[in-house]
């Protein structure tokens, strides 16, 4: 446990494999710029490696880290449980921390309630926002100062949550890729490097990986200009080929949402939302998807979306620019037969190209 | 010899059949209209310790920390082939988040003395997945997320292929251990006839409290204590009383539980209003389709 220490920096708990940082942590570097400067304390990335460790170092400076406390040891190649939280955790009783954010992936889901247990501090998963804020306990007058506001729906996105914790830190939660924005990197900023000599005398890793593959994803929602998004108001796994055949025609990528994925209509890559993949596409065509807002954190930031829906009182269309009340089944013919004739053909016979996977410009 | 499995289950809200009814007026959803169930990933997790108990033997202990009435997902349990069932439940308990959460179950765990600790990897009512990692901590046992299948068991030795979303992994370690389990794992058996007819009538003590203090409404204090211990007797005879733990039975130290325990509080809480929005209306005929393309491709949206 850590004492509330009001000059505590700001961390993001960097993610690499093979010196490649994962978007996630880029992206968390942006939020984290945001809330150090609120609180006027300094950003730091924290980045655990085998070696070379330099050269990452340096782009986690360029996206907008002031300090960058690097950890190198042989039992830090790949990822462990117990190994990494052990490093983590002692980083944390050096240099108290009053934020620490990590990425909701695999390995952020793993390795941040296991370092919350051994801090016996609080973390909040599968933040969608995070502001500094006050507040004021109940039965108290005492007001809490710039607390870390950690934002989620909870209960099947009926209500939204803001969390906070005051009285034992760090404060520490969660993040989706691609809910937080990507900076633009600056070519000229450097961070301090702060190397950290793990103690791992006596120290045995409790687990042994004996084969591992990687898996590329089946789609890249996140890079798709268009995406065509079907729920389960599509009905059922035939009817879903309309949305495929509408995002071809589109050339855009299939999105879903978790309903569809619960009933089988089309694989867990396409999955848009809180627990799948946020996204902001020039446009967004949701296509019998009711709106739940785990769906809508996932899609509402894109530029224009379309709802087509047979219940006009459906909450998709709370945030949707265009709505059509309707039968998709009907519908989406119709829109396919319109943009042939309408657009010209050589534009939509091609997919449009992904935009550069880093840089982030072509966001939105 | 075999091997005790304690596997940790939850009664949660069904989130996922939100439907209009329980929707209010207001617009905002009424949680106390959404049926209670066994959180899905929870039986995935039961049938993993059950497969565990065919192949090697020993024994399958279920534990809920919850309300008296979450005694249905042990009852759950029971038809489908737990040998042992545990309610905690404490009034002291409440406003837990997952830290406190974790610290209770790992003080009750304690006492069971467990081989493999089986999770749900997460519970739909939150979806935040932290309860089996931080619990793994706290007892000490090597954490095994995400786990798909068990591949052996061989003396202290567990081999698991654990599904990490972007890749597979196989792991190999000693136990004790505690794992995660995703709902590809397996598919959970359904409830046995003759153990549903066995153990319907499995109860707690709260809840036999609950029904004498119902039936003998017009009795004092005393009597409704004597009939109660009299039924709870009767049912622990047949094996059919849910052993009943509160956080003095776990040795459990109060500064950890409950809202006091937990270092995360809830500063606001909005209901989301499912309000009509300012959207452009096309109809589906058409032309009204046609309109719309010509707009999208107007001001460069798509084409």
């Amino acid at each position: 446990m850590i004492d509330v220490n009001r000059r505590g920096e700001v961390w993001i708990v960097a993610e690499q494999e093979g010196g490649a940082i994962a978007e996630v942590s880029l992206e968390l570097l942006g939020k984290g710029r945001e809330l150090a400067d609120t609180l006027g304390v300094p950003l730091a990335a924290v980045l655990l490696t085998a070696a070379d460790g330099e050269t990452t170092a340096t782009r986690l400076g360029q996206y907008g880290a002031d300090r960058v406390y690097l950890v190198e040891h042989d039992l830090l190649r790949h990822y462990q449980t117990a190994t990494y939280a052990r490093v983590v955790c002692e980083l944390a009783a050096a240099w108290s921390p009053q934020v620490v954010l990590y990425g909701a992936t695999a390995l952020g889901r793993d390795l941040a309630p296991t370092v919350a247990s051994a801090l016996k501090c609080g973390l909040t998963a599968d933040c969608t926002d995070l502001q500094i804020g006050d507040h004021t306990p109940p039965g108290s007058k005492e007001l809490q100062k710039n607390l870390l506001l950690q934002i989620r729906p909870a209960f099947g996105g009926s209500i939204i949550a803001t969390i906070v914790n005051y009285d034992r830190w760090p404060q520490m939660a969660t993040v989706r890729e691609g809910v937080m924005v990507m900076p633009q990197p600056d070519g000229h900023r450097r961070a301090v490097l702060v190397r950290h000599a793990a103690a791992f005398d006596g120290f045995r890793p409790p687990l042994a990986v004996l084969e591992s593959e990687r898996r590329e994803k089946k789609v890249n929602l996140k890079a798709a200009r268009v995406i065509v998004a079907g729920g389960a108001g599509v009905g059922d796994k035939a009817s879903f080929r309309l949305i495929w055949e509408l995002a071809n025609c589109l050339g855009g990528a299939v999105g879903a949402s978790r309903a569809a994925i619960d009933l089988g209509f089309v694989d867990k890559d396409h999955q848009v939302g809180q627990t799948g993949t946020t996204v902001r596409p020039a446009l967004y065509v949701a296509c019998g998807i009711s709106g739940a807002v785990q769906h809508r954190a996932g899609m509402e930031e894109s530029a224009k979306i379309l709802a087509i829906n047979t219940d006009p009182s459906a909450p998709i269309f709370a945030v949707a620019h265009y709505g059509i009340v309707g039968d998709l089944r009907v519908v989406i013919p119709k829109l396919i037969r319109a943009v042939r004739s309408g657009a010209k053909p050589e534009a939509l016979a091609t997919p449009l190209a992904p935009p550069e996977a880093e840089a982030g410009g072509a966001r939105g | 010899m075999g091997y005790h499995c304690v596997v940790c289950v939850k009664q949660v809200p069904d989130t996922k059949g939100i439907t209009g009814e329980a929707m209010k007026d207001d617009g905002t959803v009424n949680r106390a209209a959404l049926p209670a169930i066994f959180n899905p990933e929870d039986l995935n997790a039961l049938e993993t310790a059950l497969a565990v108990r065919d192949g090697h033997g020993g024994t399958v202990t279920v534990v809920t920390m919850g309300l008296p009435k979450a005694s249905d997902v042990l009852r759950e349990s029971l038809f489908r082939g737990a040998d042992r069932a545990v309610l905690l439940t404490d009034r002291r308990a409440a406003g837990s988040d997952t830290l406190a959460t974790s610290y209770i179950l790992a003080c009750a765990i304690r006492r069971l003395d467990a081989d493999i600790v089986l999770c749900g990897r997460q519970a739909i009512d939150g979806d935040t997945a932290q309860v089996g990692p931080q619990l793994a901590e706290k007892l000490s046992f090597t954490l095994v997320t995400y786990l798909e299948q068990l591949l052996e068991l061989r003396g202290r030795t567990l081999r698991a292929r654990r599904n990490l979303g972007h890749g597979w992994e196989i792991v190999e370690t000693q136990l004790p251990v505690l794992a995660t389990v995703l709902d590809t794992a397996n598919t959970p058996r359904p409830p046995a006839a003759r153990r549903v007819m066995k153990f319907k009538k499995a109860r707690c003590r709260s809840e036999v409290e609950q029904a004498v203090g119902r039936e003998l409404a017009a009795a004092g204090d005393e009597e409704k204590a004597a009939e109660a211990a009299r039924r709870c007797d009767a049912l622990a005879q047949r094996g059919l009383l849910i052993e009943q733990w509160n956080l003095d039975d776990v040795g459990a130290d109060l500064a950890w539980c409950g809202f006091k325990g937990s270092p995360t509080k809830v500063h606001r809480v909005q209901s989301i209003v499912l309000a009509g929005g300012a959207y452009r209306e096309y109809p589906p005929t058409d032309p009204g389709v046609a309109q719309l393309v010509r707009e999208l491709i107007e001001d460069h949206t798509i084409g």
